[in-house]
């Protein structure tokens, strides 16, 4: 049970921390386009 | 802080970079509207937008030449963006603010393409007092820019998804802290502290999906309050809000249930479904946004004899332009010079190139593929047949069809319902939590939601095959058709001929009749000339001389040869032919020369190539064909056999066809009506929906409520199938809407349904209603969906959501 006392404030903190992350990505745009990428497998050219 | 490259706009001849884009965009409109010294000349720096009353500069009258128009003399009418929609309330708001304005003559507010369609009087009122008017009512509006507008796109795209994954997120960390309890439950091994400690971490991690992801609902609650009018916002900011408040306090103070999960959930799913329906709303808007969208921002410009690259709102009519191969052309206008190949496809939906060479007509939009040409423009921004058609589209999506008021009426009264029985379940129970769950549960998101979606949606998608819907209720009207009736002349024929027979008159063999009359009429535009295959005209002809209205004379062999009318050959030759035709069914173009008479020409006015087609894909459909027609009964029958058409009248005046499209609506029947929407004006009207061919004419002059802009008949039974797919969609999402609150009102207030379970409920219905309406603009992209003939004409409203 003591673990709960770590474990728990540092769910919050890594939770906190991957919002972050995803705040990085979407304000870098790589959720802007979200159906081209689907199609760009299928075209042959680098 | 100004990042390079991110906001940039020329200004003073060099690219400038902005702290914003709206600084960018203030900077932007001064340099345009020629308002640059502004710069060279300022003392001090100029305030950020929001303080900065930037409204005047949208008087400007060149500024206004790229985004209004002038219906008339006493009228001029824009398109706005406007900022902060969030629901149908908002639109209301926003009609209304707007419709009480002394000089506006008329506002209509497009939910899907968030914009509104304003006309004013200039006389009695000004651009600037409109915006003031909708930034008074707390919101904000700006000119239609394509520009501008994919940025806004992507703006308010970026901020739902990061919303949606905060909430998301949130919510599944909460559920992680909130396990325990209800594992725990009767059990009562979990200690003290471990709870208060599960709690604090779930209160932390709800207070960002309020404060943030729900930042919309509760602005959106507030904007109702404000003017007592409350929409759907208001029953889902009281719920989450209370429920937030009430789970806080038993936290802090130690007592009480939390439900910080039922919280947080119902906030991700509801985010979930308004992130689905702002994309599927902002692809739709897309695709009614092409022929604004793709028109180029310069142009180059003949200032004598080099070209010079010109902002395109400086074009006006007689201007010389150049259009490079490969880019879109600037305005509409007529080809000086060049021959080229012109994708039209953008108007017309019609891949296939065509040729034009000096004199053609070429439309602003259309994509010139292989040789540079010179151009005279005719009509440059708002004035474009482009820009005319893009505003019928927009005044159809702006306008509410019968079927869309009626729910915003019952999703408004419905609210109310709501609020209260909220209240006296609440008083009743002595049950805080069950008034959340009323509010929560029956919340009549879903009835509000959807429809507006769908329709956007199917707009959009005919706009891409060439079919632009210019009323609201087009769709409605279409789905209900029973009977179809064509009109002949312009309609199932195109005024193309094609020779039927030959009857040799003299003694001159067939052949040689042939390329004599090939070689006089190669010079010819007369709509029967082009019957003769005149690109090998062989026989050597001199002298060739054209007389407007009856043939023309040539000569061959030392005499002269007339092609044309019966009294222009007779002319020539001093006898009659000694055969008569007056059959009525085809058109007989004579053949003499000095010695008597050669040949006759029988031609026929040849169906389009699409109507056969067409025809029996209507019949498929279960819809009754008619032909109707002002041409000789002869000539209507002979077409009709040909395509097939049993029910057919010929000899109709215009009245004649609209009493026969009465008699018909009397009799029950539901008529869509095909003509040239020129000449049939009163008839199209009458008809329950009605088609125009729009190809070459002026759109914005088509009385109708589908303008086939490719002049393709192809696409009149898919766009039937269309309507049918929509409206039964439509129906589809309002009955499951309605059987869904109906349900969970009683429930929720006989104290059935708990906040998570009324969370997840009312989510869902969001959820099914907006993937219901998705299926409008992924069925089939050819038109050929899966749905078949039979079961769309027979299918009734149904109150279940079916993936068929």
């Amino acid at each position: 049970m003591e673990s709960l006392v770590l474990l728990v404030p540092l769910s919050v903190a890594v939770v906190f921390l991957i919002g972050w992350v995803f705040w990085r990505a979407l304000q870098g745009g790589q959720f802007d386009d979200l159906d081209r990428p689907g199609v760009d497998v299928l075209s042959d050219d680098e | 802080m100004v990042e390079a490259g991110r906001w940039r706009a020329p200004v003073l001849g060099a690219p400038r970079d902005f702290c914003c884009a709206g600084c960018e965009a203030v900077a932007s409109t001064i340099a345009a509207a020629g308002f640059e010294r502004y710069y060279e000349t300022r003392s001090a720096p100029g305030q950020k937008p929001e303080e900065l009353p930037a409204l005047e500069a949208l008087d400007d009258a060149a500024a206004q030449r790229q985004f209004a128009a002038s219906a008339g003399p006493n009228e001029r009418s824009a398109t706005l963006i406007l900022d902060r929609i969030r629901c149908p309330a908002c639109l209301w708001l926003n009609e209304r603010a707007l419709r009480r304005l002394p000089g506006v003559l008329r506002a209509d507010v497009n939910y899907a393409t968030q914009r509104a369609l304003v006309s004013w009087d200039p006389a009695r009122t000004r651009l600037s007092d409109i915006v003031g008017a909708i930034r008074a009512v707390g919101y904000d509006a700006f000119p239609y820019d394509p520009q501008r507008q994919s940025a806004f796109d992507r703006d308010a795209r970026r901020k739902a998804l990061w919303q949606l994954f905060v909430a998301g997120f949130g919510a599944m960390q909460v559920m992680m802290y909130a396990f325990p309890a209800y594992v725990d439950e009767g059990v009562g091994t979990l200690s003290r502290e471990a709870e208060s400690l599960m709690r604090w971490a779930s209160l932390l991690l709800t207070a960002p999906v309020i404060a943030f992801s729900c930042g919309p609902f509760f602005a959106g609650a507030w904007r109702e309050l404000r003017r007592l009018h409350p929409g759907m916002d208001t029953p889902i900011a009281l719920g989450i809000g209370a429920g937030f408040a009430a789970s806080a306090w038993a936290t802090v103070s130690g007592t009480g249930a939390v439900y910080f999960d039922s919280i947080a959930m119902l906030a991700f799913l509801l985010l979930g479904a308004r992130y689905l329906e702002l994309a599927v709303r902002q692809r739709a808007a897309r695709s009614l946004d092409r022929l604004a969208r793709w028109s180029p921002s310069f142009a180059l410009r003949f200032d004598g004899a080099t070209p010079k690259q010109v902002p395109i709102h400086e074009l006006a009519a007689g201007d010389r332009i150049l259009v490079p191969a490969g880019d879109r052309l600037p305005a509409d206008g007529v080809v000086l010079e060049g021959c080229s190949g012109i994708d039209e496809s953008l108007l017309t939906g019609e891949p296939v190139p065509l040729a034009k060479a000096p004199g053609s007509t070429v439309c602003a939009g259309t994509l010139n593929l292989e040789q540079p040409i010179v151009v005279r423009v005719e009509r440059a921004g708002a004035q474009t047949r482009a820009a005319a058609i893009a505003r019928l589209v927009e005044r159809a999506a702006a306008s509410k069809p019968r079927l869309v008021a009626a729910a915003d009426r019952i999703a408004h009264a419905l609210t109310y319902a709501v609020l209260a029985v909220a209240l006296l379940a609440g008083l009743y129970w002595h049950d805080f939590w069950i008034a959340i769950a009323v509010l929560v549960a029956a919340c009549p998101c879903a009835l509000a939601l959807a429809s507006p979606v769908a329709l956007t949606s199917a707009a959009g998608r005919l706009l891409g095959r060439g079919v632009a819907v210019t009323r609201g209720g087009a769709l409605e009207g279409l789905a209900a058709a029973t009977d179809i009736v064509l009109d002949k002349t312009g309609t199932l024929t195109a005024g193309r001929f094609a020779i039927a027979r030959v009857q040799l008159l003299g003694e001159v063999a067939e052949d040689e009749c042939f390329s004599l009359a090939r070689a006089l009429e190669s010079s010819s535009r007369h709509p029967l000339a082009r019957a003769f295959d005149s690109r090998d005209a062989s026989a050597p002809v001199s002298g060739i001389a054209n007389f407007a209205g009856q043939g023309v004379q040539a000569k061959a062999g030392g005499r002269r040869v007339r092609i044309g009318t019966e009294v222009f050959c007779r002319e020539l030759v001093g006898a009659a032919p000694g055969l008569e035709f007056s059959d009525n069914v085809m058109t007989p173009v004579f053949l003499a020369d000095e010695r008597g008479w050669l040949a006759v020409f029988l031609l026929e006015d040849q169906p389009r190539e699409t109507a056969g087609d067409a025809i029996d894909a209507l019949r498929a459909a279960g819809l009754r064909v008619h032909l109707l027609s002002g041409d000789h009964p002869a000539a209507v029958a002979a077409v009709a056999a040909r395509l097939g058409i049993e029910i057919r009248a010929g000899g109709a005046s215009p009245q004649d066809k609209f009493d026969y499209v009465e008699r018909l609506q009397r009799e029950g029947r539901m008529v869509a009506m095909v003509g040239d929407g020129l000449n049939d004006t009163p008839v199209l009207a009458r008809a329950d929906a009605s088609f125009a061919m729009g190809g070459g004419a002026d759109a914005a002059q088509l009385q109708a409520d589908f303008v086939l802009l490719g002049n393709s008949l192809g696409e009149i039974p898919r766009t039937f199938k269309l309507a049918r797919l929509t409206m039964r969609i439509v129906r589809q999402n309002f009955g499951w809407a309605l059987a869904y609150n109906t349900l969970a009102l009683p429930l929720a207030a006989a104290g059935w349904i708990g906040p998570w379970e009324a969370a997840v409920g009312m989510a869902a219905s969001s959820f099914i209603v907006v993937l219901n309406a998705m299926r409008v603009g992924a069925a089939g992209a050819d038109g050929a969906g899966k749905e078949s003939w039979k079961a769309s004409s027979s299918s009734s409203p149904s109150p279940s959501p079916s993936y068929s």
